[in-house]
């Protein structure tokens, strides 16, 4: 089933740019250090602030760093953030989905009540609080934006264990004596892995920008390390001379996110059999 | 649910590794083990969660979210009258105006764009003008907001001169006219508000769009056609109505993304507002502020979702007559 799913998925233009774009960023983040000109920690003191050039091509910092060197290893680090957090999220969101979903009850009761008040704190405010208290570090904010977006997650997994459950093969299963973790992993899990893809696909495009947005206000990854946010950052500063420092980052990230996104959603129309027939 | 909301915010604060009194003790050396016992006993430190988690309760329960731990010790939440009548306005009481006044026009210019969009993308469904709508929505996704307000800002505040980039009035405010005030708050407010509102427009067109098309493939739209009224007329007074019913819940859920949204726009055009005094609390570890924003913020998210869901009864019949049956 999953390699027919895949062609079918690439089949959609949509999922075709979007997969083309993150198969580039992620060929061009894994062989940073074979394509990076410079050392991306490289302080030059007679290159400061210089503009785009051959030798430079995306110019340089306020130290003298080359920022095509910077980008390209702080493309490692928005991936890996992005990866690791919705893994995170993913991980917890299909635990507690699975156990709200299968087992309903008061354990159904009290997850959806936690969902319901998660949901309600804005997100941003409780990551930075969080974060603020922890040390800003690339694993914390990995980890805070993993244990902040696993609610999607968790819905969408109750709902389809909850109409999976009333199918016939799932009853056929267990009268015949199929225990909870058999139902759970053989038949209910698989079935409803088509919606948990697509929507990590789209939340690692929201834990590429959340982890930009945190790195740009200081408290994601933090200096010397390169990310797109902070090189942002330091782009802010110097906004009034150094263009090219604000424009390259940005770029990065949303080209980024666009490739997820469009991934996301062309694996949506391709695998929602209603989409299909509407069009 | 809002007991919830309490126990988290209160359980987060306690995760934070260190004393609080370490922060205020840092900038003394002269404090002592004894007087950084005394602070504690101030703030109830010594207690234990529990016990803290009740009195703070106890305050919450008559609004009173405690003072702030900087230097100028105002409270967290609203005003307080000392003896000799002196008024020392609370934190929240001044910020929340602010962030409320810049989303709800950024939320109204959104939706007087997002609708027609919808509306165009479904109604040309499959031609260009859908197609390029949608491209412009994919990009409204994925484009990080404080990085779209840094090249605005750039390009109208620094190179152009047409707009101020940051604070809420110029420095002469105070001297100019009612409408020289007006001009000055507008075009302090006009990045700020019309960035988030760009960004928030990608999400709100589709939901518009997508919901015309299901209307369109309704029995009741094929028999308006059939009964010969014209395209004007199905579309804006048969599908558009029912178009629009379920986004009245989106942007009741928006809510908690747009003052989440706020920290970074705020701290990036230095606005006082909530964001900004949140991201400020959580640079000098400020509790108390910390605490106070994060429950009203949440309230504020409930508030919006009950205010929907009234909207919404109010503006479906069938939820409707539904509510008035019990």
């Amino acid at each position: 089933m999953g390699k027919s799913l895949f062609l079918k998925a690439l089949s959609n233009s949509l999922s075709k740019v979007g997969f083309i774009i993150i198969v580039g960023v992620f060929l061009l983040a894994m062989f940073a250090p074979l394509i990076a000109p410079y050392d991306p920690d490289n302080i030059n003191v007679k290159a400061i602030l210089l503009g785009p050039s051959w030798q430079h091509w995306m110019g340089t910092d306020g130290l003298g760093r080359d920022v095509l060197s910077r980008m390209l290893y702080g493309g490692r680090i928005s991936l890996l953030v992005g990866l690791v957090a919705v893994g995170i999220s993913t991980a917890i969101g299909i635990l507690l989905g699975a156990l709200a979903g299968y087992y309903r009850g008061w354990i159904d009761t009290f997850i959806m009540r936690l969902v319901d008040v998660m949901l309600s704190i804005p997100s941003f405010f409780l990551i930075l609080a969080v974060i603020a208290f922890l040390t800003p570090s690339i694993v914390n904010v990995m980890i805070v934006i993993g244990l902040t977006s696993w609610m999607g997650v968790t819905r969408l997994v109750r709902a389809e264990f909850l109409s999976l459950t009333g199918r016939e093969f799932v009853m056929a299963s267990r009268t015949l004596g199929a225990k909870d973790a058999r139902l759970i992993f053989t038949h209910l899990l698989p079935n409803s892995l088509t919606p948990i893809i697509v929507s990590s696909v789209l939340g690692v495009a929201g834990a590429v920008l959340m982890e930009s947005g945190l790195s740009f206000l200081g408290l994601g990854v933090q200096a010397p390390q390169a990310s797109w946010g902070n090189i942002l950052t330091d782009g802010k500063d110097y906004i009034q001379f150094a263009w090219w420092l604000s424009l390259f980052p940005g770029l990065a990230i949303l080209i980024t996110v666009l490739g997820y996104n469009l991934l996301g959603e062309g694996l949506r129309d391709a695998l929602d059999p209603r989409s299909n027939s509407s069009k | 649910m809002l007991i919830g909301i309490s126990l988290i915010s209160f359980f987060i604060m306690h995760l934070a590794p260190g004393d609080i009194t370490n922060n205020e003790a840092a900038f003394n050396p002269k404090a002592s083990e004894e007087s950084r016992q005394k602070l504690r006993e101030l703030y109830n430190l010594d207690k234990p969660v529990i016990v803290q988690y009740g009195l703070w309760m106890k305050r919450m329960a008559t609004l009173d979210f405690g003072n702030s731990f900087a230097g100028h010790r105002k409270p967290v939440f609203w005003q307080t009258i000392d003896k000799d009548g002196n008024v020392t306005k609370g934190m929240i009481q001044e910020a929340l105006p602010i962030t409320l006044i810049i989303n709800i026009l950024g939320l109204i210019i959104t939706l007087a764009l997002a609708v027609p969009l919808g509306i165009i993308a479904a109604r040309k469904y499959g031609l260009w003008q859908d197609k390029s709508i949608t491209l412009f929505n994919f990009i409204g996704f994925s484009i990080p907001g404080f990085w779209l307000s840094l090249l605005l800002m750039y390009w109208l505040g620094v190179m152009n001169d047409w707009f101020p980039i940051s604070g809420l009035h110029s420095i002469n405010y105070e001297s100019l006219g009612t409408w020289g005030k007006i001009k000055d708050s507008f075009s302090h407010l006009f990045l700020p508000v019309v960035i988030p509102s760009v960004t928030g427009l990608a999400g709100i067109t589709l939901f518009v769009k997508n919901g015309m098309l299901d209307v369109f493939h309704q029995d009741y739209i094929t028999t308006a056609r059939a009964k010969g009224l014209s395209e004007h007329k199905v579309v804006y007074t048969h599908a558009l109505r029912n178009a629009l019913l379920p986004l009245i819940t989106i942007v009741g859920l928006s809510i908690p993304g747009l003052i989440g949204g706020s920290v970074i726009a705020e701290t990036i055009f230095a606005i006082p507002g909530m964001g900004k005094l949140f991201y400020d609390a959580v640079m000098m570890r400020d509790f108390p502020v910390i605490m106070g924003i994060l429950t009203i913020g949440s309230a504020l998210t409930l508030l919006g979702n009950l205010i929907a869901d009234i909207a919404y009864a109010w503006a479906d019949p069938r939820v409707r007559r539904g509510v008035m049956r019990g």
